[in-house]
């Protein structure tokens, strides 16, 4: 491993204890920079549920136009291997690979020379071929192993990170930088001058797109994230967030939307999926609102990932019906939980009053034997008195 | 219950970008791939031909707007679709060459109106609507239905000029020069011939040629006679990504396996695999019919069963029933199993095994705890 990890000089962070480094992450407020901003800090405490031995490390970046992870290895790498280095420590595993799509030629070659001098990362390319940021497909690309269903790769002992947060840990732990910035690709046909900008956590979106020179012509979507899973941005004074990776202003040309025709049945969709679902079979069921059959052909296993709705010849919005399914579904659940805490509260009730009842009564009860019985005692030495009295 | 229209709704929704791609493009590519086909075998068989094919597809394309209209659909997207033309496309395909006008009108009402519309339109048809049509018309009109004619290429001495091929298509009789003309199918005479007790090697000695049936210098429908035409047309649309090579694939395999064994078995009464191959609808039924998107699976699995079933089905209906040729009612009838098929043939989920419990691995990464 690293010469530093052997060192006793109690400054080097490389022999810091596995919690002390998830402490100071957590403490820096890093995320999982990929976009779906899980607190790291709790991944990097893995170690203590499962057993775990490799780390990967996601720099697929498999979404169109995204390159923010591209620019950030192909100029920050010795940073990105030592925040890897920390993050296996904190892990306490000895593997580590850090796995690029075959399309990043440049940044192989800066994070495979980064690495050379450290025998546990490697760096792996990995086909270009959405959607290989999946964690679970990637791991799969990359060990053969496939997760279990409603599992983490934490159970077959694999725990996924991203670059950026890597690159993050390393500021954090070395130089006590919190997260306060990440880059940010600015693109789309609408964009002047698209590029990738370091920016500050909190910079309104209207700024860092003026200075990108502003539109070119009027975007038909504004998307925060990327085109295949991103999210619509209803307007520019937002700010950018943790898990910001890409601002797109896209042309109506980009967007190629079209009104929805009726299902041809052609399985374009199921040969796209990359979960083995009948997209078209759950979308038939989920616009009838029949959400449980949609569940039986796999609602709960799908990744949102978008390939159905970017293949389907019949323009169909397969995806917002999943959404929309997978909404209701989550609604009834909770109306369901709803109810049935309050049945459990009402019968908690009853049942308190009940004892509440019964002990005021016992209460009672247990006053008028003593008043009897205090009743008769004085009565008693009355009596005696008396008797005494009379003798 | 308060229920969304999804469909009309904005899309707010990832993605944001798409495939180029379209249901028009994926019509427009297999008329494409039909092309070369069409064209020749138009050829062949003359004008009477080009009044047929464009007539039937002028005919699905009224019977479907017409339905659009009193279903209440707007006409204008659905007709550009392309599905009409090619169900058209296909069904000229399997004409007689030289039918009537009305057999050609009758037919597209069966397909659009049959077929397709009383389903729900696009997409909702159980069975191909061409083969609907045509399993009902060689039902219903058994003579016309049969009546080949041997090619007679345009531009020849023996091609029925203009007013001659009025009458054939719209004057209900073939002018008497041509009476001669008249012929049977290979697997028809096969068929009759065998019937009547004689061996297969003198029925074939001097009416089987493969080089004929290739290139397509044989009596037929459109779709029938030039098989490397045809199978130019299907690899095209294997090429594009349209279709995928498990049913066609697996429909000429089980036929030709099939074939191949009863012919080893008793080569005097069952004719070998390439004849199978070759003659009749095979490749058109493999490569354009029985890969309708509509009407057959959508898993690969189910595609391969479906293609095995056709194969075998047309094996069986050429070789022990009253019809010649099987590739409509086998298609039609693996067309009915399609549900049944995608109900079992599902694919596998990621994570879980086949009967959709999450895969579990037994020595490795238990759970410290």
């Amino acid at each position: 491993m690293t010469s530093g990890r052997n060192s006793r000089k109690p400054a080097d962070p490389m022999s810091l204890a596995p919690e002390t480094i998830a402490d100071q992450v957590a403490a820096a407020g890093i995320v999982g920079m990929g976009g779906a901003t899980f607190p790291s800090a709790i991944k990097l405490n893995l170690g203590k549920r499962f057993k775990l031995h490799t780390l990967v490390i996601n720099a697929a970046e498999c979404e169109p136009y995204l390159t923010c992870d591209d620019r950030l290895m192909r100029e920050h790498s010795d940073g990105i291997i030592d925040g890897v280095a920390l993050m296996m420590q904190a892990l306490q595993v000895n593997t580590a690979i850090i796995a690029i799509e075959a399309n990043k030629p440049e940044a192989c070659d800066a994070m495979a020379k980064a690495s050379a001098a450290f025998d546990g990362i490697t760096v792996m390319s990995v086909p270009v071929h959405y959607p290989m940021g999946s964690e679970k497909h990637l791991v799969q690309t990359l060990t053969g192993k496939e997760t279990p269903a409603r599992a983490l790769t934490a159970d077959i002992g694999i725990v996924v990170h991203n670059v950026a947060t890597a690159n993050a840990v390393h500021n954090a732990i070395r130089f006590g930088k919190p997260l306060i910035s990440r880059v940010v690709t600015v693109s789309g046909g609408a964009i002047a001058s698209p590029g990738n900008i370091h920016t500050l956590i909190g910079t309104p979106v209207s700024e860092l797109l003026s200075f990108c020179g502003g539109y070119v012509e009027e975007p038909a979507r504004l998307i925060g994230g990327g085109p295949m899973m991103g999210q619509p941005l209803p307007e520019t004074r937002v700010p950018i967030v943790k898990g910001s990776g890409g601002i797109l202003a896209l042309t109506d040309r980009e967007i190629a939307s079209r009104e929805a025709m009726p299902c041809i049945r052609c399985g374009s969709c199921v040969r796209a999926c990359p979960c083995g679902l009948l997209p078209l079979e759950m979308a038939s069921r989920a616009r009838v609102g029949d959400f449980e059959a949609a569940v039986s052909f796999g609602l709960m296993d799908c990744i949102a990932c978008g390939s159905c709705s970017y293949v389907c010849p019949s323009h169909i919005p397969l995806v917002q019906y999943f959404s929309h399914a997978k909404g209701a579904l989550t609604e009834k659940q909770r109306k369901q939980h709803k109810q049935e805490e309050t049945r459990r509260l009402a019968v908690a009730r009853t049942e308190r009053m009940e004892a509440l009842k019964k002990a005021k009564r016992e209460a009672m009860e247990k006053r008028k034997k003593e008043m009897a019985a205090k009743k008769a005692a004085e009565k008693a030495a009355e009596e005696a008195k008396r008797s005494q009295a009379g003798a | 219950m308060n229920k969304p229209d999804l469909n009309s709704a904005p899309v707010t929704s990832a993605p944001y970008t798409h495939e180029k791609t379209s249901i028009s493009r994926t019509m427009l590519l297999v008329m494409l791939a039909l092309l070369p086909a069409t064209v020749f075998g138009i050829y062949q068989f003359g004008l009477p031909a080009l009044f047929i094919f464009v007539l039937t597809i002028a005919a699905c394309i009224v019977f479907e707007a017409v339905c659009l209209v009193i279903a209440g659909k707007p006409v204008r997207p659905y007709l550009l679709d392309g599905s009409a033309v090619l169900t058209g496309w296909l069904l000229a395909m399997t004409l007689p060459p030289w039918s009537p006008w009305w057999l050609a009108a009758v037919g597209a009402f069966l397909a659009i109106v049959v077929g397709k519309q009383v389903f729900g339109g696009i997409g909702q048809n159980l069975f191909n609507p061409a083969m609907v049509a045509r399993v009902a018309l060689l039902i219903a009109f058994p003579l016309e239905m049969t009546s080949w004619v041997q090619p007679q290429p345009m531009f020849s001495s023996g091609a029925p000029g203009f007013l001659d091929a009025l009458a054939v298509t719209f004057g209900g009789h073939v002018p008497p020069a041509f009476d001669a003309v008249s012929s049977a199918t290979i697997l028809g005479y096969v068929k009759t011939e065998l019937g009547q007790g004689v061996a297969l090697h003198d029925v074939l000695a001097d009416n089987y040629d493969v080089l004929g049936l290739a290139t397509g210098s044989v009596a037929g429908s459109l779709g029938e006679t030039s098989a490397m035409l045809i199978l130019i047309g299907g690899l095209f649309l294997l090429y594009k990504g349209i279709i995928t090579w498990h049913i066609p694939l697996s429909m000429m395999f089980t036929l030709a396996l099939l074939a191949g064994i009863f012919h080893l078995v008793s080569p005097e009464r069952y004719p070998d695999a390439m004849f199978h191959l070759m003659s009749g609808a095979t490749l058109l039924g493999a490569f354009f019919i029985a890969t309708d998107l509509v009407t057959s699976p959508v898993t690969t699995r189910g595609q391969l069963v479906f293609g095995a079933g056709c194969g075998a089905l047309v094996f069986v209906i050429r070789t022990w029933t009253g019809y010649p040729e099987g590739v409509a009612f086998a298609v039609m009838l693996m067309n009915a199993m399609t549900p049944l098929i995608d109900h079992y043939m599902k694919p596998r989920i990621y994570g879980r095994t086949r009967k959709g419990e999450p895969i579990q691995y037994k020595d490795e990464a238990e759970v410290v705890e």
